[in-house]
């Protein structure tokens, strides 16, 4: 396990046209692990016939959501929005300010 | 550039469609035999969503949920050479003879 | 399937033959899972049973379960850090099977925290809890909507919360699934753990509400 709860992260900006579980609204972003959440096989390759082997670990990623949609966010700056993102993902980031 | 099915955060100004409908029988189907599919370890979840997520996006937009995961489960069933679509089509056909529909 | 003697075409077909009418509305991919239902079974792949068997296990889950579980975690705060800390521990001491899910969070809404589920990647929903989802969650305006407009998307329900509260929005991108514990609402004090679960709905288990107030009960 790379990361620990409170560590600062980035998503990184592949953009595969293969199966992933990262939604592409949070790649690039800044956020923190909230929790780690275990480690699961892998779905890119359980989704193409592979055993997803070996386990990747899963982290509970938080972000604001005004990191995530800037302008576009209109409602509560306090709010946040939380996805699970495999540690193949992430990468960590030295600080939490604000946007990409 | 999102892939169609990747839809967090879509421009989208639709307000939801509140109203529920009764699964017909075909989808109550549809959803039991993908999922049994699973149980008997013939695919996983993640085949199953990458069948889907790989249709035309045309199609992924037009398809209600069950036809959706039609198209996955034969998309799946015809890869690993379980069924051919050719055979679907003629049991189809088949069907539709029976019950003098077209 | 019967044999019905009839003209194709006739139009008063549903009249006398309600089983045709409804074989007419099957859409062509209705017809295609049927096909494959027909040929997996001949073929061995899959039997009918295994295919019944799913039927019956979805419809026995119902969000009825979710709100036992709330309404105990409400009258008993040990039960609560339980269904926390260890939700399919705590599915368990109730006579839930939980078994069908990977791994499953409780989300517990508070005077400071509202919390909302969604999957924007499918419609990923806890299903061997609740049952299947209901038609919006599923929709392409909730996936698009839910994780960017939170707030807006709540008020289509009714749900208004100030900005004092922090809307936190879950996307279900992998194996966990979310259960939203909501607020216990004012004025229950006296209410039973039953009547207390009717309070419950599937609405806020997912988080577009918040649990119905007591005078809505019937």
């Amino acid at each position: 396990m790379k990361f620990r709860p409170g560590d600062l992260v980035r998503v990184q900006t592949f953009a595969p046209t293969t199966h992933v579980r990262t939604p592409a609204y949070v790649r690039g972003k800044q956020g923190w692990i909230e929790r780690v959440q275990g480690e699961f096989r892998n779905p890119e390759s359980l989704a193409y016939a592979g055993d997803g082997l070996p386990p990747q670990p899963l982290y509970m990623v938080g972000f604001r959501q005004v990191d995530l949609w800037q302008d576009r966010y209109a409602e509560s700056p306090a709010d946040s929005l939380y996805v699970d993102i495999y540690e193949h993902w992430l990468e960590p980031s030295a600080s939490l300010e604000g946007t990409q | 550039m999102a892939r169609t099915h990747d839809m967090g955060g879509r421009p989208d100004d639709a307000p939801l469609n509140l109203e529920e409908h009764t699964l017909a029988d075909w989808e109550v189907v549809a959803d039991a035999l993908s999922v049994a599919l699973g149980t008997r370890g013939l695919r996983t979840t993640d085949e199953h969503r990458r069948a889907m997520e790989n249709m035309p996006a045309d199609d992924y937009l037009a398809l209600s949920y069950y036809e959706r995961w039609v198209v996955g489960t034969e998309a799946l069933l015809v890869e690993k050479g379980i069924l051919t679509r050719e055979e679907i089509d003629r049991k189809m056909a088949e069907i539709e003879a029976t019950w003098g529909v077209s | 399937m019967s044999e019905h003697d009839h003209v194709h075409g006739d139009h008063d077909v549903s009249q006398h033959d309600p089983e045709a009418a409804e074989r007419n509305k099957v859409p062509f991919y209705g017809k295609r899972i049927y096909a494959i239902r027909e040929l997996l079974i001949a073929r061995g792949v899959l039997s009918r049973e295994d295919i019944q068997r799913q039927i019956e296990y979805m419809d026995a889950r119902s969000p009825a379960n979710g709100a036992r579980l709330v309404a105990r975690a409400w009258v008993d705060p040990a039960f609560k850090q339980r269904l926390l800390s260890d939700p399919k521990a705590a599915c368990a001491e109730m006579g839930i099977d939980a078994s069908g899910l990977t791994e499953f969070v409780v989300l517990e809404n508070t005077e400071t925290v509202h919390n909302l589920v969604v999957c924007t990647l499918c419609s990923c929903y806890p299903r061997p809890i609740l049952g299947r989802p209901p038609d919006w969650y599923k929709s392409f305006a909730y996936r698009s909507r839910a994780v960017v407009e939170p707030r807006a998307v709540m008020a289509e329900f009714g749900t208004r919360l100030p900005d004092s509260v922090e809307v936190r929005v879950f996307d279900s991108s992998a194996d966990i699934r979310y259960l939203v514990l909501p607020l216990r609402p004012p004025g229950t004090e006296s209410l039973s753990e039953a009547e207390l679960a009717e309070l419950v709905t599937r609405d806020s288990l997912i988080g577009v509400t918040e649990a119905q107030a007591p005078a809505f009960v019937h």
